[in-house]
């Protein structure tokens, strides 16, 4: 008889699973993390897979430095007279080279203050300039992002910009529109840019249209360089809530760096030595350590990020100037850039052959999806397993109880969380009244107050319907165990690294809570893995990741800092942090606690 | 044809008989001749050319049609004798950096777009249904005679295809295949329904050796650039265009037909030589096992030329065998 059909075996296989749990569980969670811990030594290098990308080639031509330094000094000269962005002074230019001339105005009022970036009310204006391509039909498009930002900062990266439109508007191979774009106020203007190009009202900006249209957008680059000579190119690539572009499109970049010898970096460290070795392993699992981190944060990484979720491939580059010797002048940059729009240029399709979920050890290197998903998989193992902990027979009068009483605790939980995601922006008005503190950090203690005044909630409230068993702190176990599970299954979908972060973190809590005995480490364990103080935690890591240790005084001022960004950035970008963790995350984890102090 | 008139003034009998015996002894040798005339077999030459593959990056399939077109453009055949399938427009590619131009060499040496081609299948009517309705004559009514392949039991015909292709199949437009088991029967179709008499099948893809494995109709001759499990490689990349402008064998047949003119005696065997292992990287092959004639008595013009053998002659050349009522007609 089969092994699972047999009603024998199966009981004896059930009777084997609940005497050996603790240990699978055990096992199941560490497989999970060494798992996670050795992909870096296992990652395949990166190849180009797009046949329209690889088999053409590219024989660059320009020399944009001289112009596009001029440029830049009339560019940083106009803002210093306008004392913002030279509107004027942008079209007028962009006209004489040729291109289509746009302006967008927006606006938009923050929910409260940006303490980072000092700003409450934003009033801006975007301008770009479309260059028609000649012989084709305006059905596709490829985008040049500088995002202007005040004082001196990337004066250089319009200069550039508008050399490169120069000189392209000179060619006649176009086959896509080229756009070719200046915001201001960085990130909220590309936000406003992009939805009333694809006309959509996703954050509630206000904003004019977007006159002149250039069909859709195939990929997109954001250039950011404040100077005149630069020793390498720093590539960003995650972007708003985990996504990444399509591997292609970086391996595309990272293939004429190397073609033309200029310095290309991720998350600002030169690429690890080749070969198996212990440095470079190490620093490969610092980099894919960092970008999980930033994945989870779920932050736009720069204004790339605003672009994955239209489906737009978009990476942004940043040009460093650092204490190198080997300097590249901007026609470097420029010549790279003008190789990449010649190859994106090919493309009959949208970037689709290549990976679109990922993790980066180094630029070299990728971790596919099907590599890094057994990790997780091997944590929700262990949620799997503990949820046939109580599948032993259940004594007669208990069954007979109904799961009405189940209610309360989880009305009271869920409430917390609607409570924690809710008030503090809504409520601030209240906060400012009754405290001495500017909007910001009233938000931002508002939330610390009323996430833990959710822990100080009555623990109780399972008594308040009539019906509930003795033993019924397992069912309600069961139940955080199936929505963490539910939380992370779902997360793992969406943001892998978020949920991989919040798994190794909440599961051996979840698995290892009981009321009763001694409740004292159990109680410090559920402290420590809270998802709040895990925020608090993942701050310090990156810090130590990034080779710049925070003190704990620091490391506490960006947590604030963090947790104001994350609030604002779901109303600024529609990121998904907060109300994963406020809704998600943090009533699973008052279950948990309500399970530990179950009386 | 007219009835060469004898010149002749001399009206005695004697005269007469002298005539009429000189006139016999011209007839036997212009018949001689004749015959040599028809040494081949064929009266007329077509060419069925045919590039299967699209987009950009396929530039260099394009060009290879194109060489061989005007080769055999240039050889003597017309364009009324010649169906050009190309199955993408790469002169007026929006990417093509110059346009309405397809070069073969790199650093542009040689246009092969040229002023006067004429295209009888383009864009998305290359489909195999299509090419084998043009092999196989079984067209629409209303098809235009410069899409039908009007050939007869006494014309020789070249075909000649390149894209890309795997073992037993050649890729049309990137969405369908024909296989070499349908190619072979087309040419039987073709065979019983005398459309051929000699045929030469040229293929330049990859694995292209196995698209002629299949052949069983006779007077087939077929070459390829390359063998089972080989690929055929591109050659000429050219920065400024940016794609591979022409396939390594279709560029050395190209280097080979233009030493080639209408007079030429260079013969298939020579054919067979072009573009060795150490210049295609591939091993070009060749069938002829079902071809009659020797391929060293094979003609390079046989195929790519349209031989028109002219020869002024001052003489008569009576083909009625009635030689005195012609004669009687005369006086």
């Amino acid at each position: 008889m089969g092994l699972l059909s047999d009603p024998q075996c199966r009981r004896a296989l059930a009777r084997l699973l609940l005497r050996l749990n603790t240990p699978l569980c055990v096992l199941s969670y560490l497989a999970g993390l060494t798992w996670f811990l050795l992909l870096p030594a296992l990652a395949p290098r990166t190849y180009l897979s797009e046949n329209a990308m690889g088999s053409t080639m590219v024989g660059e031509g320009s020399d944009l430095g001289p112009r596009a330094l001029a440029l830049a000094r009339d560019f940083g000269a106009h803002k210093r007279k306008v004392g913002g962005m030279p509107v004027e002074w942008l079209e007028q230019t962009m006209f004489q080279l040729g291109l289509e001339v746009h302006r967008q105005p927006f606006s938009r009022t923050l929910p409260f203050p940006d303490e980072a970036h000092e700003r409450y009310l934003v009033r801006g204006t975007n301008v770009f300039g479309v260059l028609r391509a000649p012989r084709a039909a305006s059905t596709e498009a490829l985008l040049l992002l500088v995002p202007g930002s005040e004082g001196s900062k990337n004066n250089q990266a319009v200069g550039l910009l508008l050399a490169l439109a120069g000189y392209c508007r000179g060619q006649v191979y176009w086959a896509k529109d080229l756009i070719f774009l200046v915001t201001e106020h960085d990130l909220l203007g590309t936000q406003a840019w992009l939805e009333a190009y694809h006309d959509v009202n996703l954050t509630g900006i206000h904003s004019g249209g977007v006159p002149g249209r250039a069909g859709a957008i195939q990929a997109a680059l954001a250039l950011e360089l404040s100077s005149d000579v630069l020793t390498s190119v720093d590539v960003a690539v995650e972007g708003l809530n985990g996504q990444v572009p399509n591997l292609d499109l970086l391996t595309l970049f990272h293939s004429f760096c190397l073609k033309s010898g200029l310095l290309c970096t991720f998350q600002g460290k030169l690429p690890p030595p080749e070969g198996p070795s212990g440095p470079g392993y190490a620093q490969s699992l610092r980099t894919m350590g960092l970008m999980v981190l930033g994945q989870a944060g779920g932050g736009p990484g720069g204004a790339h990020g605003l672009f994955l979720r239209f489906r737009i491939e978009a990476l942004t580059l940043r040009g460093i100037n650092s204490f190198r010797q080997h300097k590249f002048h901007l026609g470097a940059l420029g010549r790279t850039l003008e190789g990449m729009f010649r190859k994106l240029n090919n493309l009959l399709e949208r970037l689709h052959q290549s990976y679109f979920l990922y993790l980066l050890p180094s630029l070299s290197r990728f971790v596919s999806i099907g590599s890094y998903m057994p990790a997780l998989g091997l944590l929700l193992l262990v949620l799997v397993l503990r949820s046939d902990e109580g599948e032993g027979d259940p004594p007669p009068e208990e069954a007979r109880g109904g799961l009405l009483w189940l209610l309360p605790p989880i009305l009271v939980s869920g409430g917390a969380g609607a409570a924690l995601y809710l008030l503090p922006v809504r409520g601030q008005a209240v906060a400012t009244q009754h405290f001495p503190v500017g909007e910001a950090e009233a938000v931002v203690l508002a939330l610390i107050g009323i996430y833990v005044a959710g822990m100080a909630l009555p623990h109780s409230t399972h008594r308040w319907v009539r019906g509930c068993p003795t033993r019924g702190w397992m069912t309600l176990k069961l139940l955080a165990l199936l929505a963490l599970a539910l939380l992370l299954t779902c997360l793992a979908l969406l943001n892998f690294s978020l949920g991989f972060l919040l798994g190794a973190t909440l599961v051996p809590p979840a698995a290892a809570v009981r009321p009763g005995g001694s409740r004292l480490p159990l109680a410090i364990l559920l402290v420590l893995t809270t998802p709040g103080l895990s925020l608090f935690l993942a701050v310090l890591l990156e810090r130590e990741l990034l080779e710049a240790p925070a003190g704990l005084g620091e490391a506490w001022q960006r947590f604030l800092g963090a947790l104001g960004q994350g609030l604002l950035q779901e109303h600024l970008h529609g990121a998904h942090l907060s109300p994963l963790l406020c809704l998600g995350a943090y009533p699973c984890w008052l279950l948990l606690w309500n399970v530990l102090f179950w009386k | 044809m007219s009835i060469e008139r004898c010149c002749g003034n001399n009206k005695t009998m004697s005269g007469h008989f002298f005539l009429i015996a000189e006139k016999s002894k011209l007839y036997f040798t212009f018949q001689d001749q004749a015959e040599q005339f028809f040494r081949s077999g064929h009266t007329n030459n077509w060419a069925v050319l045919v590039c299967t593959s699209r987009f950009w990056f396929n530039y260099r399939h394009v060009a290879n049609t194109l060489s061989v077109y005007r080769s055999v453009k240039r050889l003597g055949i017309p364009d009324s004798h010649i169906v050009l399938m190309l199955a993408d427009d790469m002169a007026c590619n929006p990417r093509n950096p110059k346009p309405a131009t397809v070069f073969s060499h790199k650093n542009m040496e040689l246009n092969v777009y040229g002023d006067d081609v004429e295209v009888d299948y383009r864009s998305y009517e290359v489909t195999v249904e299509n090419f084998l309705r043009v092999l196989t004559g079984r067209i629409p009514p209303s098809t235009p005679r410069s899409k039908r392949l009007l050939s007869d039991d006494r014309s020789n015909i070249l075909i000649y295809m390149t894209g890309h292709g795997g073992n037993g199949f050649l890729k049309f437009q990137d969405s369908e295949e024909i296989t070499n088991v349908e190619l072979a029967d087309a040419f039987e179709q073709m065979w019983q329904k005398r459309r051929y008499n000699e045929l030469l099948f040229i293929i330049d893809t990859c694995q292209g050796a196995s698209m002629y494995e299949r052949f069983y109709s006779p007077n087939i001759m077929a070459l390829a650039s390359s063998q089972v499990g080989e690929d055929s490689l591109s050659h000429q990349p050219d920065l400024e265009i940016g794609v591979h402008l022409m396939d390594r064998y279709t560029f050395y047949v190209l280097e080979f037909l233009e030493e080639i003119h209408p007079a030429s005696q260079t013969n298939m065997n020579d054919l067979f030589q072009v573009c060795p292992k150490s210049l295609c990287v591939s091993t070009p092959g060749h069938r002829t096992d079902l071809f009659q004639r020797d391929p060293q008595n094979v003609l390079i013009t046989d195929f790519f030329g349209s031989v028109r053998k002219v020869e002024i002659t001052t003489g008569a050349l009576a083909l009625d065998r009635d030689v005195a009522a012609l004669e009687s007609n005369c006086l």
